[in-house]
Formats: structure tokens, C-alpha cells, sequence
């Protein structure tokens, strides 16, 4: 542990903790992504409400969300106890000042765009993560598969006492019993409001990747004349896609 | 000939670390191929004849390689120009008529002593904790018996351009050391000579660094963009690399 200290205590480890965190945070958003891509099938939410309770049952992935959480609030906590350290090696302030003329803008507002992402992520898990694991507002339903067809068909579902998720293999097909986040995704997004608080968040995670993305492999060390305009590349691509990706979800529910 | 320039300065006046200071306006005329430091020798003549204090400013070796002449210019330091001190800057980079902002470089670890003189003595601690190497006395050694492959003496020498002005700090949104501390661990990490202390030094360089509060380094760029000497920022990739993998084995 004590070879490890350092990551605490000198101003090159904080930055390799915000660095290892940010691209664990990254990974997390292709995983999670991919999942959220469901919800355009349209199968009544069959894929989606599975993917849901696989999500949140399963016990490997239950442990590495607890994992997540504790990365999102050290990331976050590391990055504004920095950039209040930081703000003290200046005292007084620039009456001019030239920032924009030798940094990008997303460099010089980490901290803000990183809290305004960090506001998003509690509205985002109060809306769904707190309804689906402790609410009792969520409706249910039940689907059938049918093996030879694909087909899933569906109906409300009307919860017992104490009533579990689960899912099992019938005749023929594959039957699921489950809460119906699809459907309250779907009304959430209805609303204009939620979903330019969803579209404007997700630009302020574009501009954080932006800079983030290249900023994590300089500080754990990579740059170099051969690799750098690569990482560059694929930094940008990751920082405009993934989010739109996001942003597309409550975009082509408010349109449809 | 080249017409006289017209310019309205505001110059922070401070008249030590412990009182405020504040910009004062002055007019001055300027021959453009004046350099901006000759343009402030020309105010401080005014200033003097018309009995006040004229403004304290470092500089020494005016043709940029002494890294002293250390002034923020329109929220840059060193002024407008890439790759020049502030010394290497002329007159003729403004118009007449402009207004021109000057300050000192400000951060906590670069105390003001006066108006635009700041205490830069910071980075020689730095240096002093482990930016050298030791070598046996007796005489010179032959220089060609250490053979050192073209490429990285060319690339240890760019880090070694650095002259230790200070810009970078200034530049940076968080007064950060790290492209000067790089540069330093940067040129004698890849020197034979400088392996002796490779990894003690990188630590005793960054412990001294934060010591001074100078802050952690968010790679804006800010500082490779207004480094009088071009210093890149792989430097600070090194730094990171050097002192990470000397931390990892106990140092
Ligand atoms: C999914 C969400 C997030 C992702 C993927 C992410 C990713 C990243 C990455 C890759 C970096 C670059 C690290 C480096 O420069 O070495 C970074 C920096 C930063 N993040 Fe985040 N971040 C996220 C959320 C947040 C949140 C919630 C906050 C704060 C409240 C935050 C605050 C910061 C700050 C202040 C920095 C700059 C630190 C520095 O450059 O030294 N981030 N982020
Ligand atoms: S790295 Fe550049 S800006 Fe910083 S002290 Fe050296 S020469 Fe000056
Ligand atoms: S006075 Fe020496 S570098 Fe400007």
C-alpha cells in the first residue's frame, strides 16, 4: 500500500487517479450505450426490460456497478478538490486574461462541465435507477417468445405481494415477468423539458470528453509523435458519437 | 523612417508583497523598432524626470536567453508573438493608438517583491532538489568517450533550451510547474550522465514543486503554446511516465 500512496498525496497521483478513472467512466459509457440501444427495438421492451434485471440482478455486474459508483464519486470528488487546489496556486487574477488564445475551452472548464455531468448522472439515477430498484410507480408486464419465430408478444401484468423479476424457458419459447422500465423511459421522454436536460448534458459530456479522452493517456505518460495523433483521433470520434448516441435515445422518443 | 506609435499602457504598480497593487495608466511614445522593453526604459526616463517611481521590471540579458524579462502583455506573457521573450518583442507588433495591459507573472509560488518583478527563486529550490548530475573532478573528460546516439542528444538538448523564465506558470489556468520541472527531468533522464540520480531526482523535483503550491497540471497546453523556447508538452508526458514508474519502484 505504501508504494501506492503517492497516488494520494503528490500532485502527479491525483492526476493518474483522475486519469484511470475517467477511462474506467469511459468504458462504462460504451457498456452502457450498447444497452441503452434496446430500447429502439421494438419489441414492447422484451430486449430492454431483460437487459434491465440482467443489469441489476446479476451478481458479477452487481459488484462492478458498486465498483462504478465508487469511481464516478472518487473521479468526481478528486476532480473538484483539484480544481479548488488549483484556483490557490493563483491568488490573485489575471486583469487580462489570454486563455483563449493557448488552450481549447473544454481544457479551461473541466470542473464545471465535470459537475454539470455530475448533477446529470443524480437526476438520471433518481428518474430510473431509484424507480426501478425501490420505486413502486413501475408498471409490470409479461412477454412470451416464440423459438421458431422470434416473435414476442405481450400484456400488462398485474403484480403480487412481494412480486419477483424473473424469467423462464416454456414450450416452445421463453417466457419474462418483469418491471417495465421500457414504458416509463418512454413517457419520461415524452416531456420536452427531460429531454433537453438529457440533450444539453450530453453536450457538456461531448465537450469534457473533448479534452478528457487525450488528456488521461498524456498524464499516464503516452505521447509520442507516432501514436498521439491517433489517440487524438479516436478521442474525438469517442467524444462527438458516444454522446450523440446517448442523445438520440430521448430525441427519437420525443419525434416519434 | 517609421512613424512614432502612440501607446496607453496600463502597468500594475505594487509597492511590495504585502500591499495591494493596482494598474496605473501612462502614455507613452514609441518607435516601433524599439524593443518592448526599450519602450518601458523610455517610461521610466519620463517617469523619473517627472520625479515619481518608475516601474520596477526584471531583465538582464535582453536578446532572450537570460529568461528574466518576465511580463504579461494583453493576458499573455511575453506578448503576442509565439516563440520570443519579451525582450524579443518590438514595437512594432502594436498599432498606434493601442492599449497595452501589463502585469507580472502571477502565482502563489512566484510572490510579487515589486510592480512587475516577481520572486521566481521557487524554481531554483526546484532545480537545487535534484535538477543535476553529479560528475568526478579531475579533468575534463574526453567529450566524445560517452557516446550518445544524435537523435537523443538533439532531443535532450530541445528540453535543455529551456531557460527557466517562468511562462509557462504564468500561462497556465493553475500556475503549473510541470512543463519547466519536465523539461529539466526530461534532458537528463535520457543523458547517460544523468541515470546516477534518474529516479530520485524525478521525486525529489516533484515533491519540492508542489511544496512551493505551485498547482497540478490539467495538460491545457498553455504552457508549450507560450514557452519563449518551444518547449513541448511531451516533456510533461515524460515527467508523468519518470516519476510514476520511480514512485512504483519504492523510491
Ligand atoms: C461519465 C462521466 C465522466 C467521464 C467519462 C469522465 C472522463 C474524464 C476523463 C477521461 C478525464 C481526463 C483525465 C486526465 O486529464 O488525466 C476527466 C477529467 C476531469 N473530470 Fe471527468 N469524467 C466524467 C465525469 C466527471 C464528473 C461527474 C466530474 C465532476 C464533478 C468530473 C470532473 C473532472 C475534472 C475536474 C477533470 C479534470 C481533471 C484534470 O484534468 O486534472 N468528471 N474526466
Ligand atoms: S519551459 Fe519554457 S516557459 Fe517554462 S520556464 Fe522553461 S523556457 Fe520558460
Ligand atoms: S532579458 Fe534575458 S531573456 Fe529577456
Amino acid at each position: 500500500m505504501k508504494l501506492l500512496s503517492f497516488l494520494f498525496t503528490s500532485s502527479i497521483g491525483r492526476k493518474l487517479i483522475m486519469a484511470l478513472t475517467g477511462l474506467f467512466l469511459c468504458l462504462f459509457l460504451i457498456v452502457h450505450l450498447i444497452g441503452n440501444l434496446q430500447l429502439f427495438k421494438a419489441d414492447g421492451g422484451y430486449a430492454f426490460n431483460h437487459y434491465a434485471w440482467f443489469m441489476t440482478s446479476n451478481p458479477l455486474i452487481k459488484t462492478v456497478s458498486w465498483g462504478l459508483y465508487a469511481m464516478i464519486i472518487l473521479h468526481a470528488v478528486k476532480g473538484i478538490y483539484l480544481a479548488m487546489q488549483n484556483r490557490k496556486a493563483r491568488e490573485v487574477s489575471y486583469g487580462v486574461n489570454g486563455g483563449s488564445s493557448n488552450s481549447t475551452w473544454s481544457s479551461r472548464n473541466m470542473a464545471i462541465l465535470g459537475s454539470i455531468i455530475f448533477i446529470f448522472i443524480g437526476i438520471h439515477m433518481g428518474d430510473f435507477w431509484r424507480e426501478y430498484k425501490f420505486g413502486d410507480e413501475i408498471t409490470w408486464k409479461s412477454y412470451t417468445q416464440d423459438y421458431n419465430t422470434q416473435e414476442v408478444t405481450w400484456a400488462d401484468y398485474t403484480p403480487v405481494e412481494g412480486q419477483k423479476i424473473y424469467a423462464k424457458d416454456i414450450e416452445g419459447g421463453h417466457m419474462l415477468v418483469a418491471k417495465d422500465l421500457y414504458v416509463e423511459v418512454w413517457e419520461s421522454f415524452k416531456q420536452p423539458w427531460i429531454v433537453l436536460i438529457y440533450v444539453l448534458s450530453m453536450l457538456a459530456l461531448s465537450f469534457h470528453l473533448l479534452h478528457g479522452f487525450q488528456s488521461a493517456f498524456q498524464t499516464l505518460g503516452v505521447n509520442h509523435p507516432s501514436y498521439s495523433p491517433i489517440i487524438q483521433f479516436i478521442g474525438r470520434a469517442f467524444a462527438i458519437l458516444v454522446p450523440l448516441g446517448f442523445a438520440a435515445i430521448p430525441l427519437y422518443v420525443l419525434f416519434q | 523612417m517609421s512613424d512614432t506609435l502612440n501607446i496607453n499602457l496600463k502597468v500594475w504598480r505594487q509597492a511590495n508583497g504585502n500591499e495591494k497593487g493596482k494598474f496605473e495608466s501612462y502614455q507613452v511614445q514609441a518607435n516601433p523598432d524599439m524593443s518592448f522593453l526599450e519602450m518601458f526604459d523610455v517610461l521610466n526616463e519620463q517617469l523619473i524626470e517627472d520625479g515619481r517611481e518608475p516601474v520596477a521590471f526584471d531583465h538582464d540579458c535582453r536578446e532572450g536567453i537570460c529568461g528574466m524579462c518576465s511580463m504579461v502583455i494583453n493576458g499573455r506573457p511575453h506578448g503576442p508573438k509565439q516563440g520570443v521573450t519579451t525582450c524579443q518583442l518590438h514595437m512594432r507588433s502594436f498599432k498606434d493608438g493601442d492599449t497595452v495591459v501589463v502585469e507580472p507573472w502571477r502565482a502563489s509560488a512566484f510572490p510579487v517583491i515589486k510592480d512587475l518583478s516577481v520572486d521566481r527563486g521557487a524554481f531554483d529550490r526546484i532545480i537545487a532538489a535534484g535538477g543535476y548530475v553529479s560528475v568526478n573532478t579531475g579533468n575534463a573528460v574526453d567529450a566524445n568517450s560517452i557516446l550518445i546516439p544524435k537523435d537523443v542528444a538533439d532531443k535532450a538538448f530541445e528540453a535543455a533550451t529551456c531557460i527557466g523564465c517562468g511562462a509557462c506558470v504564468s500561462a497556465c489556468k493553475n500556475a503549473s510547474a510541470m512543463l519547466f520541472v519536465g523539461a529539466k527531468v526530461t534532458q537528463l533522464s535520457m543523458l547517460p550522465q544523468g541515470q546516477a540520480e534518474r529516479e530520485s531526482r524525478v521525486v525529489a523535483m516533484v515533491n519540492q514543486m508542489d511544496a512551493e503550491g505551485f498547482g497540478a497540471c490539467t495538460n491545457t497546453g498553455a504552457c508549450a503554446a507560450e514557452c519563449p523556447k518551444e518547449i513541448p508538452l511531451s516533456v510533461i508526458a515524460t515527467l508523468n511516465r519518470e516519476y510514476t514508474s520511480a514512485k512504483l519502484k519504492g523510491r
